[in-house]
């Protein structure tokens, strides 16, 4: 599937729609004094859009296998680095802890392996989990809308794909090997996951590729783009910095903590409406502050490496090079490796006793699994 | 003299203010505005409601509405007639009240209401024995074909959800009240305690407010503020208000002399 966006992105930032314009505005260089307003309104937006709540979510890695290299993350396929695919038993046992913190909505995340993380698999996992956890997302390897569509029957609800970065050719030298060299089928990989049935659909980029108003400027036009192309669809949209990493890869550019907040406010002023996501790779102060001027849904007690809640998985853990399995002598005490490193450390249910005292309603349960289960004929009762 | 009391499906209300559930700092808050407003119906959305019947302490919104209210399940998630259909009879069938909000917004952006799957869903359940209070946008006619259908009150838009516009369809809802045959009830937009005033005056049956109480910064005061301006803005209906003039009418009348 191609999509119109692609002439979009490309003519940017010379030629921007009005709301564009108005956006860039937003962030240009700003006083301490402007950026203090600008948080305000953010606030007020955002309680006026969402109430004093914040949704909470958390991450199940499924996998870090994965056939691409990109040069920021930690599960690149010539990271020598400790992999596993958990069996669809692991994942209950996950998400079974996961659930007995409080949570009732689930990312299940895996690296792009096709063989060990199929659309089978996926959907096998998604059947295990949908009749307690009731929101569950994927964060996985692109797909075609098909097969999105086989996600969403399963009982999968919302979406998550990152563009990286909006600027093709810094796309072009950090994606080096796989299939996610295709900067285009990623570009409309949300597009396919709304002909597939997706409701809730997740986009972003990672800051510290490219120069960090260009990118939200065209994460921006993404949004605006998705919002006239997937009218019935609820966005979601996050701007998650580099964290270290196996691999050591460095940040290409700078985006500090003045910044983010600018681009949350600048978003939250432009989508009044959309959900903005804020994970634990950002240190605690700075969530606790962020929490009350836009940011709508976070993840907390997260861990990025496969087993990482209850240790599953952990009995076959191997090297894979050149996509063959090589066994490794390992340890009780060696875990599978995470994406990237946990700055907020906090439990699940100390972040909920933070947003308690910032006044924030800690929401687990927002979604209801049973209003996608296909009756027998519409309308039938059953 | 007390404001006449409301009736929706043979069933008397002393308040004419509703309230919704969503957007509160805590489930305690929320249950202290209740009890302040004096709400006689409030609405919850189902998703956010544990319907396993397991008693799901993450999902407990409903433990937190009095007993003594009227809990009215509103389908909000539901993007077609289908979907609000399964999750009214899966309400029922968690022990919910067969009274129902029907609430079809499919576009999440603006959260306006989708009329064809409204009355598509309101045919169904209302032929199941629902009581169906519907959520329209300000459609005069969609709101005639709703009562023939059978629902129990039309619910139109001030304008959208949580804005606080106020009443920007001001004059779709008057020609929706002179010609509803059932209650009829102004919902969302309501920003302000003079907006719910201003649909009680008009001759709405009553207002149904959640984000203004939700989101102010003491819920409680403002739930009684709501519950005062209701009251007054019905005193004034019933009583009758005097016409608009574009130019000072006198006190005393200049020519009353002649007759005295």
């Amino acid at each position: 599937m191609h999509t119109a966006f692609s002439s979009i992105v490309d003519a940017l930032p010379e030629r921007k729609s009005p709301l564009m314009e108005r956006f860039a505005s937003l962030l240009e260089v700003k006083s301490p004094s402007q950026l203090e307003a600008m948080a305000q309104e953010s606030r007020l937006v955002t309680r006026r859009n969402f109430g004093r709540t914040m949704r909470l979510f958390a991450p199940l890695y499924l996998s870090n296998e994965c056939v691409n290299n990109c040069s920021y993350c930690g599960f690149s396929r010539d990271n020598p680095i400790l992999r596993v695919t958990l069996s669809v038993e692991d994942v209950i046992k996950e998400a079974r802890h996961l659930a007995s913190m409080g949570f009732r909505n689930v990312l299940l995340v895996a690296g792009e392996h096709p063989r060990f993380v199929s659309e089978g698999y996926l959907e096998e996992c998604i059947r295990a989990l949908r009749e307690w956890v009731p929101t569950i997302g994927i964060e996985v390897g692109p797909m075609e809308a098909p097969e999105y569509e086989r996600m969403v029957q399963a009982g999968c609800e919302g979406l998550v794909v990152y563009q990286e970065t909006y600027d093709r050719t810094v796309y072009e030298k950090m994606h080096t090997a796989g299939p996610k060299k295709d900067f285009d089928w990623r570009l409309a990989c949300p597009e396919r996951g709304y002909a597939g049935g997706f409701r809730r659909i997740g986009v972003g980029a990672l800051f510290g590729l490219s120069d960090w108003r260009l990118e939200a400027l065209r994460l921006a036009a993404h949004v605006e783009h998705l919002y006239k192309q997937c009218w019935k669809a609820t966005f979601t949209v996050a701007f998650p910095r580099l964290r270290p990493a196996a691999g050591d890869f460095k940040p290409l550019t700078d985006f500090p903590d003045w910044a983010l907040v600018q681009t949350v406010c600048a978003f939250r002023l432009t989508f009044p409406e959309i959900g903005i996501v804020m994970s634990t790779r950002e240190p605690a102060p700075l969530r606790d502050a962020l929490a009350p001027l836009g940011v709508t849904v976070m993840s907390a007690g997260s861990h990025t490496e496969p087993g990482g809640y209850t240790g599953a998985g952990n009995n076959d853990l191997h090297l894979t090079i050149k996509g063959r399995r090589v066994e490794q002598q390992t340890t009780c005490e060696d875990r599978a490796e995470g994406q990237f490193g946990i700055a907020d450390e906090r439990s699940p249910a100390e972040v909920a006793a933070m947003l308690k005292k910032q006044g924030l309603d800690p929401v687990w349960k927002d979604w209801d699994p049973s209003i996608l289960q296909p009756a027998l004929g519409a309308f039938a009762q059953s | 003299m007390n404001n006449q009391p409301l009736k929706i499906a043979g069933r008397e209300f002393r308040s004419r203010l509703m309230l919704g559930t969503g957007k509160f700092p805590s489930g305690e808050s929320m249950r202290a505005a209740i009890e302040a407003s004096e709400t006689e119906i409030v609405t919850v959305a189902l998703r956010r409601a544990d319907l396993s019947g397991v008693g799901d302490p993450y999902a407990n919104i409903l433990d937190f509405v009095p007993k003594n209210v009227l809990l009215l399940p509103n389908t909000s998630g539901a993007m077609n007639a289908e979907e609000a259909v399964r999750l009214a009879r899966l309400a029922v069938a968690a022990g919910l009240p067969n009274w129902v909000k029907l609430e079809i917004h499919p576009d999440p952006r603006f959260l306006l209401p989708d009329p064809v799957e409204t009355l598509k869903a309101a045919e169904v359940l209302v032929k199941e024995g629902f009581k169906v209070l519907p959520y329209i946008n300000a459609d005069p006619v969609l709101a005639r074909r709703l009562q023939d259908v059978g629902t129990v009150t039309v619910m139109p838009l001030g304008s959208p959800i949580g804005s606080h516009q106020g009443i920007t369809t001001r004059r779709q809802i008057e020609i929706i009240i002179t010609q509803a045959t059932v209650p009829v009830v102004v919902d969302a937009g309501i920003g302000a305690p003079s907006h719910a005033a201003e649909a009680l005056e008009m001759g709405a049956d009553a207002v149904l407010v959640n984000t203004a109480v939700a989101i102010a910064s003491d819920p409680v005061r403002m739930a009684k503020a709501f519950k005062a301006a209701v009251e007054a803005g019905r005193a004034a209906r019933e009583v009758g208000l005097g016409t608009v003039l574009d130019e000072a009418s006198a006190s005393s009348p200049l020519t009353g002399f002649l007759y005295r």
